[in-house]
């Protein structure tokens, strides 16, 4: 089974609408929630994969009713209280008790500029050669879950799993979110960028030669 | 005892037992929000009112720096934006050798513009043709090259965007008011790494001579990811 964020292919959502470019934000709100969550994390008490889980594990009921931001927020308060960083009663209470151990990692105004700009890059070096070339055929993991962690964090979509598609690029090694998400290490893997063809995974496709690539580790895949 | 989660092996998997013990210390009384077990449920209801609340306990924590989030949100609303990745564009137009390079190898070309950083440190860019269309989407999230377009549109997150971009890309660019040509194929790039995708739109007819600010004004934040054409003047 897989979780509330994992979308792809559902029926019901309505139209997609369309917007100027000139909107960036839709509430005063939002942008505050964006650099809050931005700034926590440069104390350094989680990784992308972390934050990422933590947003999908949200009751279903909470995913579908909350807007994209109280996503971010929600997910920022339960991370905060995981890693000891707030109480629980600090939340309640809406008030901050004594200064944190962790002050001195707090992201300055002027370093927001050079942390936002050095990234965190996912490519890692790796003895591990890939498995796979161009124009492979590989079949994809039967179940989009995580292996090792039940209900765990993986990026294998539902509408993806099980089907057969061909391998497009390689994208060298890459940090494994299925383990990176649970503290388990990076375990980097190599990354491909695999074609699949719309007519494998759709009953009704809208054309025969329109394709989904999707980016998936070694670990996610076979030989076909 | 764990009475709080409705889902308590994945949150035991994600916060760790500790965090039960110290959810269950903190709390005299039972809680009254049988749906809502997560510790964010402790917090206001009213979203403006759960960041000002967040915001205030980091603060006076010591762990938040009220101007470093105002220095956050001036960078991207004032100043990395969708108009970084026009002039990528507008350049790739004009130069044919910047465009080879970058559709080789993206990531260095762009870092010798300046547009490396936070999502978008592997940048990949996928050139439309006659008979290809790309387009991009994030279904299990939100992924999108932030130092070259910003901060994604309402409707890039949208659940109707995520669900449907894979399924029926053609409806979906309909509702953009773009049809494509039946010899002219989609293919959809579905972010589900840490690989940041660029479309490089085709150059609209008519601007043969055009200098690269000229050209920029053609190009889309909705043509650089997929869901759009660079405008024809």
């Amino acid at each position: 089974m897989t979780r509330p964020h994992d979308m792809g292919g559902r029926f019901g959502d309505g139209a997609v609408v369309p917007e100027a470019e000139d909107i960036i934000f839709h509430a005063d709100w939002h942008p505050r929630a964006l650099a809050l969550t931005l700034a926590c994390g440069s104390l350094g008490l989680w990784n992308i994969d972390v934050s990422r889980h933590a947003r999908e594990a949200l009751a279903p009921k909470d995913y579908a009713r909350f807007a994209y931001y109280e996503k971010w927020i929600a997910a920022l308060a339960d991370m905060l209280v995981e890693t000891g960083a707030l109480t629980a009663a600090e939340l309640e209470s809406a008030q901050g008790q004594g200064s944190s151990d962790l002050a001195e990692k707090r992201l300055t105004a002027s370093n927001v500029a050079a942390v936002l700009a050095k990234g965190s890059p996912a490519d890692r070096t790796n003895a591990t050669p890939p498995r796979f070339g161009p124009g492979d055929s590989v079949r994809l993991r039967a179940m989009a879950e995580n292996t090792t962690v039940n209900g765990g964090h993986t990026r294998l979509p539902a509408y993806a799993a099980g089907a057969v598609g061909r391998i497009v690029r390689l994208h060298g090694t890459h940090v494994l979110p299925d383990s990176n998400a649970h503290r388990l290490g990076e375990a980097p893997e190599p990354l491909y960028a695999v074609a699949l063809q719309a007519a494998d995974i759709w009953a009704h496709p809208e054309h025969p030669r329109d394709e989904v690539i999707l980016d998936l580790w070694d670990s996610y895949l076979s030989p076909a | 005892m764990r009475v709080l989660c409705t889902f308590s092996p994945v949150c035991e998997a994600m916060m760790g037992v500790d965090f039960w013990r110290r959810l269950q210390q903190s709390r005299a009384m039972p809680h009254d929000h049988p749906d809502h077990d997560h510790p964010h449920s402790l917090l206001p209801s009213d979203p403006a009112l759960r960041v000002k609340a967040l915001e205030t306990i980091l603060t006076q924590k010591g762990l938040v720096d009220p101007a470093a989030l105002d220095e956050i949100i001036d960078t991207y609303e004032n100043r990395i934006g969708p108009r970084n990745g026009a002039q990528v564009v507008a350049r790739a137009w004009a130069d044919p050798a910047f465009k080879a390079a970058l559709l080789k190898d993206a990531d260095p070309v762009l870092a010798d513009l300046g547009f490396y950083g936070r999502q978008g440190e592997h940048m990949v860019v996928v050139e439309n043709t006659d008979t290809l269309h790309n387009m991009v989407v994030c279904t299990l999230c939100s992924c999108y090259p932030w130092p070259l377009l910003g901060i994604p549109p309402g409707w890039y997150k949208s659940d109707a965007y995520r669900a449907r971009a894979v399924r029926e890309p053609r409806k979906v660019l309909a509702e953009f008011g773009v049809t494509l040509p039946a010899e002219c194929a989609v293919r959809v790039w579905d972010s589900t790494a840490e690989i940041r995708y660029l479309v490089l739109p085709q150059r609209p007819p008519g601007t043969d001579g055009w200098d690269e600010a000229a050209l920029m004004d053609l190009v889309s934040r909705d043509s650089m990811i997929g869901c759009g054409l660079a405008v024809t003047p």
